[in-house]
Parts: structure tokens; C-alpha cells; sequence
């Protein structure tokens, strides 16, 4: 899958791909999990980002593994079940500074979790918030997760009856200003997605529909491979021109829609079956809702608004990060003391 | 009855929402200008406006500034509760009544003084809906009159809380003259009266959580996350004023902090571990269920060896409990937070200077420990008015705890997030963002060994634990140490924590003139450090007093000297109330009598 992975082709910082991985791959073989895993590091690899200023978080669960597999000299955060966005909220307004990028789960995001990922969402926290989306608990042997389509069948035959939950979806409705799905079979559309993502001042949700081989491949599951492969529908074939380069992209008048970041990077859409605008929430929701209809994975970059403020502008930070400022930037001196305790001293003599 | 100057109690009922806290805190001021020392607590309801409230404002000319449990003037402004309140009230009290307020049979021994306070303010604010809010000042001039409170203080106590709103300074200014000149030409002069002293002089009025907030100001705080709950969110709220007022550039207009109100505390702490975990200096306050909602992360914190400081001001529990009254009844639930093998450091403040203190301490505490430190304060301490000597300004710089830079870790050249390099128990870290190949780590609260990698391997896993209860040891020497006075000879020992100890100051006062001389140990933080040992072995008897139903402090101490276990005995109280001195008195004598006739 990779275009550079011949040992010692190095990136634009100077490190390899090997300087990208990280420990090996607990989960079972043929996961869809590790082949995300794999193209955050392809990503990472290309975007040229230094593995000491990320830092990747995550909750519980199998997707939650995972970031000890890829960029090992990065700090992690493995946190507790559901709560990476409090960690991610804290993490940034510390060290503004960093990248952060996170991985959870269908379970880790959408059930015990869906309310910070909510607010993460809302504050517009600048994470990479990747959802590794298999519709079922894996570490506690296959039980439904709260994306799991109405009519899926479980390993053991019971059929799901509840509405799943889309985060996509839910973060359109919350204002977020870069929304995604893909599938971690298709590495070529996820790869620029992330890429982009890592571009992307705010939240960035990415729902990757990821087949969990042991406890949701079988006939009948709406998220095994086969399902998702014969029904995918991808939006647009995606692009992405880093700031840094100046490349033209070609495509006959008509066919493409580009999006500019904050940080002067491209995004190129060209149009597949329809025309389709990934800044009008409305279409997206709309699109999200017919693709259920139709029982299609509708994958792509759903929505896009890369002007809206982040959480650090809301709360007008220094441009250091908290974190490190020295000790004379955080006390005040002697005086403000006195005149706060003058004012408290009223007493009679 | 003779007269008693400086030394009573004013308990005055009002309706929530009514504004009496203007009036109740002028009344307050005037009587510490006038140089008395003074107290003010404050009872009120869970409620934003109609329901009964209650402010006690304690005299005392000997600093005592305790509850007590009787008190020496009412006034009584609250049809509600009047019956019962003028019930409360003994021989020789003192009662200011609304005109036509239900009351019960008075025995001649109470003088009651019924006052018309309507028609008293009606000419004066013409608009009935702000006469409701002003007919408090005149109760003020009622009692400053027949206590001998000198008009120019209570103006002057008025002018500091209205100075900026002219137009309600003269409209309050002139009801409260209205009731001085009601009472000079009606009322005769009460028995308890406050005459000038110079006791209060550059002391100051402070609530804790207030200082608190400045404590960690000036302990250099960058990230404050929390959730709204009573009686925790005026610290946050008063934290986020100093912190907007002398942490933003006003030039620039940029912040030295980062405050993030959060969804709910289980993000709170979430937030705090995040920041912490990057090098902020990060807390969170909350009280009881709050800290429920972050018993889970409070593990994590202990296990993967995160700083956080976390204030909880305690209230009445379990559940939502009486949510405006307070308890000390938290410290069994915090001193072990989260499932598994856990124990924590916990601060134990007593006074408001302990809250600033605090403030700062709290946070070296934790970035030298790497671990959570819980400040336990409770709602007495922290939402009512205390006087205090001045802060000090801190001395010392700060302490950032064992952190290797990329410089260090050049010189070292190696890394190993969990290894006891100095056999303190505390290990190095580093911060994410440190531009060393070294410097990475992956932090989890699975299990791991000292190379932070995962593990479930049996060794390790106890290995590691181990190491924990080392650093628990270490914790022991750095919390302060408690504060103890020897009675010589004394058989009898008090311990005591927190606000209890104001109570407790005073309950020694009158236990030694009826022979009961006592020694008094006031425990600072858990860890017990040894002194705590020495002072019960030294004595027959200690009684550990709190504020709590279960003697939650006397079943740490057991579990932490079961050998002296026989020389504890609880004195508690626990109906949300602050502790009052006879209380203690009352318990402590009745279970040395039983003692005497057991012999």
C-alpha cells in the first residue's frame, strides 16, 4: 500500500518510515484496526510531522490499543473507557502546541463515551478523533456497540433492533468542522483524509468502518468486510496538496471541488457519480441519512469548514504553552497580594 | 440578667432571596471595624429564592469564632419559621419580631420588641417591589441601636458593599437610619452589647474558598476544570475572577490559564489528568457527588502516577444529600478513591489561611509525588466569612517535581518512566512535546512495568504496587505536620481536623476549669506522619473529633495503629450543623464519667 517504503527514503524532517511504527500488533490478524494503523503511519510518515510533538490518545477497547503501534517515540495516552476527549481537552489547553490524535472505538465514542465526544466536538478541541467503527465489543467477546445497524446479526444469531448511532452525523449537527468516513480497506482514500485532518485547526472526526474478523465478519453482519466492500459509496476521489507543495492538480473544469485549510493546504474532491458540496451541513446529513436508506456505506469527506475557531482562540491563550511558562508568568507579585488582603482588612483599631 | 458585652450571638431568619445578605454582612462588617472579632454563618436552603435562611453572627471578644448553639438576639423577619425560631430562643434572649408574624406563647423572661416594618419603610422606597429588599436594612438599624453598634461603622460596613451604586446606598442608608431612630425612641437598650475594642486590627474577612482560590493563584495554576455544584463552585468562581483580574495581559489580552467549565465531573478530572500529564498546573473542585464521578479517574491519576489537585468541599451526603449544610463525612471515600488497591495524600485544612496555603502546597505535593492530592475542606470553611491574620506572601519558588528535560535525558541516555532511581518511590517523567528520541512514553492505567510497557506479568505487577506504597511512605514525610500543644501532665488527648478545630479551641477553654485538662493534636494531611503516633501514645485517652456519623478519622488511625486502637473514643456530630464547643464538652465529660464509675 505504501508509495515510499523502501528503507531510507526519508521524509521532508529527515526520518524514515521504520521512525513511524511502533510496537507490534496484539489484535487478531486481519483486523481492520491494524490497517488504520497502518495508514496513520503512512500518513504521519508523508505529512512529515515530528513524532515528539504528537500526541496520541485514546480510550478503551481494541481500537484504544493501538496507538503503541504506530509512532512509538510519541507520548500516548491510553485513558480510561470513553473519556480520551477530557484528556484530549486538558492535553491541548496545556500544550497548544502538540498534535493530537486519537483513537477510539464504536464503543469507547458512541456509548459509554458519546457525551464527551459531544463536548469535545462542541468546544471544537483540535484532535484528530479517529473512530475505529466495527459495531461490536471485541475485548469482551462480540457483544452489540451502539453503531450497529438496525438488522446486523451477531456472532451468536441475536439480531440488532435499535437505531445506530452516527457520529458523523452527530458531529455535523454539532457544528464540527471536518467530518469523515471511510473504510480501513480502502487506505487510499483513508490516507488523505488523515492527512488532512492533521492540517485541520479543530476537531476532526473520522469514522472508519473497521470489520472486526473474529466477532463481525460473518454472514449477516452489515460491518463485515464483504458487506462493507460490495456497499461502499464513496463521495469523491480525494486529494491532498500540503501546504508546502506546490503542485497543480489537473482535472477537466467541473469535475472538482477544492477546499483550502487554515494552513494553506488543499484539499481536492473530484466528483464521482453526483456533484457533491462538503460545506453544506444540510447535504451531508441528508446524504448520511439516504445512504442508511439504501443500505450503503457512504464514505468521503462529508463535511468541511475550516474557518471556525478553536478552542484556544475561545480562550485567548498566550502563545507559549501553559504547561512549561516559568514561575514569574504564573505569580503574580507581592503587590497584588497586599492590595487583595487590603482589601479584605477592615478591622477597627 | 446582667449585661454581656461582647459575647452573644445575633441569629437572624429571613426569607431566601429576600437580599438579607447585604444587610446580615453590613451588620457583620460594622461590628469588626468596630475592632470585635466576629463570625458569620450562614444557613440556607438548597433553593434560589422562598424558602427560610438563616445567618448567626457570633461576638467574641476572646476570638471564639465557633457556631454556638444558643443564641442571644433574634430577629425574626420570616413567617414561616417564626414560631419555632422564637421557640429556640432561652431566658433572657432577646427578640426583634416582624409585626403581625405568627408567634408562639413568649415567657416574660424574653424581651420581645415587635416592629413595624413595613410602615417603616413604606415612605421611604415607594416601589413595592424594592421595599421588600430594603426592609432588611432596617432590622440593621434596629439591632446596631439596642446593641450599641456605632452608626458611623455601620455606614461606613454599607458604604464598602453598596459604595458603587449611589442611588441604592441612600435608599439602604436611610432605612437602616429609620430603624435606628425607631429603636432610640421606642426601644430600650438590649443586654448584649458590643463596645470598641482593637482585636481586629489588620486582620481580614475572608471565606475560604475565596482563599483558597488565591492560594492557587499564586501557586502558579494554569488549567482549572470543573463541574458547578454547591459548595465548591464559589472557589472556581472567585479562582476564575482573581485569575481573569491579574493573569490576562491587558494589553494583549491574552491568558497565563486556561478555566473550562466542564460537561460534568467525570471530564473535569479528565481535563486535569490531560493537562497535568503535559506539565500544566492543573486542579479541579467539586464536593461529594462529584467526587463519586471521578472515583475511576482519580485511579488512573494513582496508578499511571499523574499529578492533579482536586478540591472537595464537603457537604452532607450520601447521595444528593442536604447539599447546603456541612460534613466531614468524605474522608473515608477520598482517603482510598477508585477501586483496587488505592490510598491517597489529603490536605486538611482548618482555617481560611490553610486554604491559601494550600492552594499553593497542594500543587508541589502533587507534581513532587506525581499522584493525586485531594484538599478536604468542607462547606463551613469554605462558603462562610472568617477572620483571618493577613496571607503571606510565599517564600519559597516552586517545586516541578522529577521532570528530565531533553538536556537531562542527553545526559543520562537512558529512560525509564516507572524505575525508583532514588528509592523514594517517586520515578522520573516527561513531558509530551520534549524533543528527545528518549523522551516518548505511553502512559496507561493497564498494567506496565517500570519501562511503562504493558504487562500482566504477576511479578511486576506486585513489584509495582509495591513501589506505590513506598511513595505513600514518602508522602508521609512532605504532607505538614500536624499541629500539637501539650497540656503538662494532661491523661486526656483531642484530635481533631479541619473546621472542627475551631469548636474544639474552645471546648478546651471550658473543660480545664472543671478539671479536665486536655492536650489537643490538629492533624494536618493523610499520610499520618509521626507525630500523629507519638501524641497517642503519650496519652490515655484520645477522643477524635469530627463531624461525621461513623468516626470515619478514628477508623483510620485504627487501621493505622491497631495496637493504640483502645485509647480512641469519638466525640462526633453529624446533622449539618457545624460543630459547637459544648457539644464537644458534653460528649468528652459524659464518657470520662462513664470511665470513672467503669473503675
Amino acid at each position: 500500500m505504501s508509495t515510499v517504503e523502501s528503507n531510507g527514503d526519508k521524509n521532508r524532517i529527515g526520518l524514515t518510515l521504520n521512525e513511524y511504527k511502533g510496537a507490534k500488533s496484539t489484535l487478531c490478524p486481519g483486523c481492520g484496526h491494524d490497517a488504520i494503523t497502518g495508514s496513520i503511519i503512512q500518513a504521519a510518515f508523508e505529512a512529515g510531522i515530528a513524532p515528539h510533538r504528537v500526541a496520541k490518545l485514546s480510550g478503551i477497547g481494541c481500537s484504544s490499543k493501538t496507538p503503541a503501534y504506530f509512532l512509538g517515540r510519541s507520548h500516548g495516552f491510553n485513558a480510561v473507557h470513553g473519556r480520551m476527549p477530557s484528556i484530549a481537552t486538558g492535553v491541548f489547553v496545556a500544550n497548544h502546541g502538540l498534535t493530537m490524535l486519537g483513537v477510539s472505538g464504536d464503543g469507547d465514542t458512541a456509548s459509554i463515551g458519546l457525551g464527551q465526544f459531544l463536548h469535545l466536538v462542541r468546544r471544537n478541541v483540535p484532535l484528530v478523533h479517529i473512530v475505529e467503527n466495527n459495531g461490536v465489543y471485541g475485548l469482551t467477546k462480540g457483544q452489540f456497540s451502539a453503531t450497529a445497524d438496525v438488522g446486523s446479526k451477531a456472532k451468536s444469531g441475536r439480531v440488532n433492533e435499535l437505531m445506530p448511532i452516527d457520529v458523523c452525523a452527530l458531529a455535523i449537527e454539532l457544528g464540527c468542522g471536518f467530518v469523515a468516513r471511510s473504510f480501513s480497506g480502502d487506505p487510499k482514500q483513508l490516507r488523505p483524509i488523515l492527512r488532512a485532518a492533521f492540517s485541520h485547526r479543530g476537531t476532526a472526526v473520522i469514522d472508519v468502518i473497521s470489520p472486526c474478523v473474529t466477532f463481525n465478519n460473518h454472514e449477516g453482519s452489515t460491518k463485515s468486510y464483504l458487506n462493507v466492500k460490495e456497499h461502499d459509496a464513496p463521495l469523491h476521489d480525494i486529494t491532498f496538496v500540503p501546504h508546502y507543495e506546490n503542485i497543480e492538480v489537473d482535472y477537466p473544469p467541473g469535475e472538482t471541488r477544492e477546499v483550502t485549510l487554515h494552513d494553506g493546504s488543499r484539499i481536492t474532491l473530484r466528483k464521482l457519480e453526483e456533484d457533491y458540496d462538503p460545506g453544506d451541513a444540510l447535504r451531508a446529513l441528508e446524504v448520511i441519512h439516504r445512504g442508511r436508506q439504501e443500505d450503503k456505506f457512504v464514505t468521503g469527506i462529508l463535511y468541511l469548514d475550516p474557518d471556525k475557531d478553536s478552542l484556544d482562540a475561545d480562550l485567548h491563550l498566550v502563545d507559549e504553552p501553559l504547561a512549561t511558562l516559568p514561575l514569574e508568568r504564573v505569580r503574580p507579585p507581592k503587590k497584588v497580594l497586599d492590595e487583595v488582603m487590603s482589601s479584605l482588612m477592615t478591622g477597627g483599631a | 440578667m446582667s449585661g454581656t458585652i461582647n459575647d452573644f450571638s445575633i441569629h437572624v431568619a429571613t426569607v431566601n432571596g429576600s437580599g438579607s445578605q447585604t444587610a446580615n454582612t453590613t451588620l457583620m462588617r460594622a461590628i469588626f471595624q468596630m475592632g470585635v472579632p466576629v463570625s458569620g454563618k450562614n444557613l440556607f436552603p438548597s433553593n434560589i429564592a422562598g424558602l427560610p435562611t438563616w445567618f448567626t453572627i457570633r461576638v467574641s471578644d476572646r476570638g471564639y469564632l465557633a457556631r454556638r448553639r444558643a443564641n442571644d438576639v433574634l430577629v425574626a423577619m420570616n413567617p414561616e419559621t417564626s414560631v419555632e425560631d422564637i421557640q429556640a430562643m432561652g431566658p433572657g434572649s432577646v427578640i426583634v419580631l416582624n409585626e403581625g408574624l405568627p408567634t408562639p406563647a413568649i415567657p416574660s423572661d424574653r424581651t420581645v420588641y415587635k416592629i413595624p416594618f413595613q410602615k417603616l419603610v413604606e415612605p421611604l422606597v415607594p416601589d413595592a417591589k424594592f421595599r421588600k429588599l430594603v426592609v432588611n436594612m432596617v432590622y440593621v438599624g434596629v439591632v446596631a441601636s439596642i446593641v450599641g453598634i456605632d452608626p458611623d461603622e455601620v455606614e461606613r460596613a454599607l458604604q464598602a458593599q453598596l459604595g458603587r451604586k449611589p442611588k441604592a446606598l441612600e435608599t439602604n442608608l436611610a432605612a437602616v437610619r429609620a430603624g435606628m431612630e425607631y429603636a432610640a425612641r421606642n426601644l430600650g437598650s438590649s443586654p448584649f452589647r458590643v463596645e470598641r475594642r482593637d482585636r481586629t486590627a489588620g486582620k481580614i474577612l475572608i471565606e475560604g474558598n475565596d482563599a483558597a482560590a488565591l492560594g492557587a493563584m499564586f501557586g502558579g495554576i494554569t488549567f482549572l476544570s470543573w463541574y458547578p455544584i454547591t459548595p465548591s463552585s464559589s472557589l472556581a468562581e472567585a479562582l476564575q475572577g482573581y485569575l481573569e483580574r491579574y493573569r490576562r495581559d491587558p494589553k494583549t489580552g491574552r491568558a497565563t490559564f486556561g478555566i473550562i467549565q466542564a460537561e460534568d465531573e467525570i471530564a473535569a478530572i479528565g481535563m486535569v489528568l490531560g493537562a497535568s500529564w503535559c506539565g500544566a498546573r492543573a486542579m479541579t473542585t467539586t464536593s461529594g457527588p462529584g467526587l463519586s464521578l471521578m472515583t475511576e479517574f482519580t485511579g488512573y491519576s494513582y496508578y499511571a502516577e499523574i499529578p492533579a489537585v482536586i478540591w472537595d468541599i464537603q457537604r452532607v451526603g450520601p447521595s444528593t444529600g442536604l447539599p447546603t449544610r456541612t460534613s466531614q463525612a468524605d474522608l473515608l471515600s477520598v482517603a482510598f478513591l477508585s477501586h483496587g488497591d488505592t490510598k491517597h495524600v489529603i490536605l486538611l485544612p482548618a482555617t481560611v489561611e490553610d486554604c491559601y496555603e494550600y492552594g499553593m502546597e497542594s500543587f508541589d505535593l502533587a507534581e513532587r509525588l506525581q499522584a493525586p492530592v485531594f484538599v478536604l475542606s468542607d462547606l463551613d470553611l469554605g462558603m462562610n466569612v472568617w477572620m483571618s491574620d493577613p496571607f503571606r506572601y510565599p517564600e519559597k519558588p516552586w517545586d516541578r517535581g522529577k521532570v528530565l528535560t531533553a538536556a537531562d535525558l542527553t545526559r543520562i541516555g537512558k529512560f525509564e518512566r516507572y524505575r525508583d532511581v532514588d528509592g523514594d518511590g517517586i520515578p522520573y517523567r516527561t513531558l509530551p512535546g520534549t524533543d528527545h528520541p528518549l523522551a516518548g512514553c505511553f502512559t496507561r492505567g493497564s498494567g506496565h512495568d517500570e519501562r511503562a510497557k504493558y504487562t500482566e506479568n504477576a511479578e511486576t505487577y506486585a513489584r509495582v504496587m509495591d513501589r506505590l506504597a513506598k511513595k505513600y511512605e514518602t508522602a508521609r514525610t512532605l504532607v505538614p505536620p500536624p499541629v500539637v500543644e501539650r497540656a503538662r501532665g494532661a491523661e486526656i488527648g483531642i484530635l481533631a481536623f479541619g473546621t472542627s478545630h475551631w469548636a474544639v479551641l474552645e471546648a478546651r477553654d471550658l473543660l480545664t476549669p472543671q478539671g479536665l485538662e486536655t492536650s489537643y493534636l490538629l492533624l494536618k494531611a493523610i499520610p499520618f506522619s509521626k507525630e500523629v503516633r507519638a501524641f497517642l501514645e503519650s496519652h490515655d485517652r484520645v477522643y477524635v473529633v469530627e463531624q461525621n456519623r461513623d468516626g470515619q478519622m478514628a477508623a483510620l488511625l485504627k487501621m493505622e495503629y491497631p495496637a493504640l486502637a483502645t485509647k480512641l473514643r469519638s466525640v462526633l456530630h453529624y446533622d449539618g450543623l457545624p460543630i459547637d464547643a459544648q457539644t464537644i464538652v458534653d460528649q468528652i465529660k459524659n464518657r470520662e464519667r462513664e470511665g470513672v464509675l467503669a473503675r
